[in-house]
């Protein structure tokens, strides 16, 4: 969900990134690779104080309109797209930067505004860099959990995600069986995506 | 077509300031690499911004500074053809094709995928995909594509320059026609003077961000050659050779040209003005193939030389000779000479 959610963003980032000029590019290019390099706990805990109800947005946005976020899944996905965000644009940044600026211009010149040539020119031509962008954020996603523990907490069945889990399983003196069996719920998931990810891939190549 | 350009523009270190009005169908815009055309015509297109003056086609600004006009690009109708063929690579040649066509106002469809696979002879490539494509093929293609778009004219970027000699020759009869067959006026983009030559009829010269003159395309070739190491060549468009002992017969105005080899049925052909000798009588015996009754119908310096414009039988050839040959030869404007031109003097273009 949180890879889905991210996707529109992250395009409409990666395109400003890419294809606009403008001052203050260096602050948007450091705070959107500002989760790559902070530790996911950071991150978390400046979530927590964004979000909570005594935070900017907690308090003055969220409150009002009556939305809890803080230790609900909600919270989860939130995590998690903050953490994997920048991994996604720098993979859709990385595709439309192979895009041949002429072939935007020649869209252009035949009739096509600038949403249509995103929809017909840039989208299909950054599509890999979309997709590896995509299973690149799910499988941070999947090992998201620092982030994640201090915004959503661990509650089972509502914010304990499968690193959190195995965590807790872990921990307990009986859990070796259920962190193993989410051991390899984790690693078929992470084989289904990049099977998934090579068949794609491949079938775009024998499209070209 | 008329167009009145008189903009600014300032590019990092480049300044381009130009202001001009030129009138024709087919302009072309002359100079070295660098100098600023492209930055012209992206200017016209609408894809660079200028930072003040006009632009109006036919009398209809698409910019203007004062006035606070600035058509987009995609209302602009102004069709591109670049160097290189730009084809979307994830839609096949006909959704290439018909990709400007469909985002044209119904209308002003005048133009339809019909006729314009009949003039560019790509009917048998519709299906294909653009990556299985030859070069020439995929440059036919975005001639196709833009003329479908059904613009109010057509800018050629510098299209011939990354094709060899024998598919830009292949390519040009293609490009002339298509903009001939459905009257789209072109503005032709080079640093060749000989594809000027052939493809346009007025030309700007531009040299560092500014227009140096405009003139005809024969004009330009005069100057460019009178000041440079090459001597003028002319072009020849011959058709429908006899062959004749090995060589290939080509009616010319009232003359015939005798050029050895087998030559094609629509040819191109360079003669450099100093292969062609002229003289005063005719000559009793020679060993030249060619020998051509003229008359001198116009002089012009070129450097230390002179370049001799021969009127033969409705045609026009120019000779350069030395100036001293003039004088001792008394040649001037209106008297009768005899040209005669070796067999092997002609080269074949394409």
């Amino acid at each position: 969900m949180a890879t889905l959610l991210s996707l529109p963003f992250g395009f409409a980032v990666a395109y400003i990134m890419t294809y606009k000029k403008f001052r203050g590019m260096v602050v948007l290019d450091v705070l959107v690779n500002l989760p790559l390099t902070l530790p996911p706990v950071v991150v978390g805990y400046l979530l927590l104080l964004l979000l909570g109800q005594n935070g900017l947005i907690g308090k003055w946005v969220l409150q009002p309109l009556g939305i809890r976020l803080i230790f609900s899944w909600k919270a989860a996905v939130i995590a998690t797209s903050v953490v994997g965000f920048p991994l996604m644009v720098r993979s859709i940044r990385t595709g439309m930067e192979t895009i041949d600026k002429q072939l935007i211009q020649a869209s252009r010149t035949l009739g096509a505004g600038w949403l249509d040539t995103i929809i017909t020119v840039i989208m299909p031509l950054s599509f890999r860099g979309v997709l590896a962008g995509s299973i690149l954020m799910f499988a941070r996603g999947l090992g998201e959990f620092g982030a994640t523990i201090i915004v959503a907490g661990n509650i089972p069945g509502v914010t304990q995600t499968i690193p959190l889990a195995i965590y807790e399983y872990v921990s307990s003196p009986s859990g070796d069986v259920m962190a193993m069996s989410l051991c390899l719920v984790s690693i078929t998931i992470s084989v289904i995506v990049l099977v998934f990810h090579e068949w794609l891939g491949r079938r775009m190549v024998r499209v070209d | 077509m008329e167009l009145n350009f008189a903009v600014q523009k300032k590019l990092d270190k480049f300044f381009l300031d130009m202001d001009f009005v030129i009138k024709g169908d087919r302009i072309g815009i002359f100079g070295p690499s660098g100098c600023g055309k492209s930055t012209l015509v992206g200017l016209i297109a609408g894809l660079h911004h200028p930072d003040r003056g006009h632009i109006l086609i036919n009398g209809q600004a698409v910019f203007d500074s004062t006035e606070k006009v600035n058509i987009p690009v995609e209302h602009r109708r102004i069709g591109m053809v670049f160097q290189r063929p730009h084809l979307f690579p994830h839609l096949s040649v006909k959704a290439n094709l018909l990709y400007g066509y469909k985002r044209c106002a119904p209308g002003e469809r005048k133009i339809t995928l019909e006729n314009l696979l009949d003039v560019l002879q790509i009917g048998d490539l519709l299906h294909r995909g653009v990556n299985n494509l030859s070069g020439g093929e995929k440059q036919r293609v975005a001639i196709g594509r833009a003329v479908l778009s059904n613009p109010r004219m057509l800018i050629l970027d510098e299209p011939l320059s990354a094709l060899d000699d024998s598919l830009k020759f292949q390519i040009i009869p293609f490009l002339k026609k298509s903009c001939e067959v459905f009257s789209i006026p072109y503005l032709f983009i080079s640093h060749s003077l000989t594809e000027m030559r052939i493809m346009t009829e007025r030309v700007l010269n531009v040299v560092d961000g500014r227009v140096s003159g405009q003139m005809t395309a024969e004009e330009l070739a005069r100057e460019v050659m009178g000041k440079g190491p090459t001597p003028y060549v002319n072009l020849l468009h011959l058709n429908r050779p006899r062959r004749r002992d090995g060589m290939s017969a080509y009616r010319w105005g009232d003359s015939e040209f005798l050029i050895s080899g087998d030559g094609r049925d629509e040819a191109l052909y360079e003669l450099s003005s100093t292969d062609i000798i002229l003289f005063k009588r005719h000559p009793e015996a020679i060993s030249a193939r060619n020998l051509l009754k003229c008359h001198v119908s116009e002089m012009f310096e070129m450097g230390n030389r002179v370049g001799v414009v021969l009127m033969c039988g409705g045609e026009k050839l120019v000779a350069v000779i030395m100036k001293e040959t003039v004088n001792d030869m008394d040649i001037k404007e209106g008297v009768e000479v005899y040209a005669a031109i070796k067999a092997t003097a002609f080269r074949e273009l394409g």
